[in-house]
């Protein structure tokens, strides 16, 4: 196997998205700063929409919407799979939440005298 | 050093986990079964254009419903955490730079264009890519930049109470519109379905997708002001 083949044969929404979660893993794992491991959540997110939307997706294929490209009849020779968008869509609306309520936390912790670095909140620990 | 070689572990053991998905997603040939049924019987069962509201509207009607719960409750969550009082700053007055020209005129032309732009994408939500929560979305950068050209101000905590408890009571009642009229609840065929592609079709859904939308732009425009700290 060739260079040009292997290249050829990563799909690259699915090779994006599993480094994205990886960078995003590894935020949570290792910055000690709340509003980091926030942004690392959401970066992790973002890498697990792309993967999940990466499996649905078929070479060749067009968007699940009924248009000149494909219509009613032909839906399902034409079409990618719409299950993991409706997935992801719901992802990331409940992907923000999360990331809103999670900055919320550490805005009042900080209001409460509290530092912005978890490795101050010994207690927690188990 | 431990945690170093337990962090290396777990990044290398997610990595092994992703590495047959970069190689082979997107090589089926095929949508499964479910997804299969779903493409040939949305046109028929619905008159939906976009499969993917179809199934979010309607197949999955109910995990839609839990997400806009979900939804609900962390922007109450944020808005009772970030208070003035509880922030500790209560009384004072937080000094706000003014926003600049540029700022202030980009708002004007913006806001309007972007709240129409909004309701455009969550009425077309069936026909085309978008929905109510991507119209929602739209409707909060709105607010987002309004809120950014005049600091002082508040968002009318009134009206976005009410819009969000009407658009929520509104989605509901839809649904159990569905139940008494159609075969279930949230079955959008409680409404004539129409011709597919048309502005009015696939029933309920782009009733039920505009009450999610308005919903979901209430409420992040509140995470919004929230987020501003400066809540009494």
């Amino acid at each position: 196997m060739n260079i040009a083949q292997f290249i050829g044969s990563i799909n690259p929404v699915a090779a994006s998205g599993a480094i994205l979660a990886l960078i995003g893993l590894w935020g949570v794992l290792t910055r000690p700063n709340l509003f980091k491991i926030a942004v690392a959540f959401s970066i992790m997110e973002t890498g697990v929409n792309l993967l999940i939307l990466s499996v649905g997706y078929i070479r060749g294929r067009t968007a699940p919407i009924l248009d000149s490209a494909a219509d009613a009849a032909t839906a399902v020779q034409k079409m990618t799979d719409p299950v993991p968008q409706a997935l992801v869509l719901t992802a990331i609306v409940i992907g923000l939440a999360v990331t809103a309520l999670m900055l919320s936390y550490a805005v009042r912790l900080r209001a409460a005298g509290g530092a912005s670095s978890i490795e101050s909140y010994g207690d927690e620990k188990w | 050093m431990m945690r170093k070689i337990l962090v290396a572990l777990a990044l290398a053991g997610f990595a092994w986990a992703f590495l047959p998905l970069v190689f082979e997603a997107g090589l089926i040939g095929e949508p499964g079964q479910l997804a299969s049924a779903y493409l040939e019987n949305s046109p028929k069962d619905f008159a939906a254009a976009n499969v993917v509201t179809a199934i979010v509207v309607s197949y999955r009607g109910f995990d839609t419903l839990g997400e806009v719960a979900v939804l609900f409750a962390a922007t109450a969550g944020v808005g009772s955490l970030l208070t003035k009082k509880r922030l500790g700053i209560a009384g004072e007055k937080i000094p706000k730079q003014a926003a600049t020209e540029v700022l202030l005129t980009a708002t004007r032309l913006l806001t309007g264009l972007l709240m129409m732009f909004g309701v455009y994408i969550f009425m077309h939500g069936h026909l085309t890519p978008g929905g109510g929560f991507q119209g929602g979305v739209v409707i909060a950068t709105a607010v987002l930049l309004s809120l950014l050209s005049s600091p002082e101000s508040h968002v009318a905590h009134g009206l976005m109470t009410v819009v969000e408890s009407l658009s929520g009571a509104s989605y509901v009642g839809l649904g159990l519109l569905g139940a008494f009229l159609a075969w279930g609840f949230l079955d959008p065929r409680a409404l004539p379905l129409g011709q597919i592609g048309a502005l009015l079709s696939a029933g309920a859904i782009p009733f039920i997708y505009s009450a999610i939308g308005l919903k979901v732009g209430a409420e992040l425009s509140g995470i919004l002001e929230a987020l501003k700290g400066d809540r009494e």
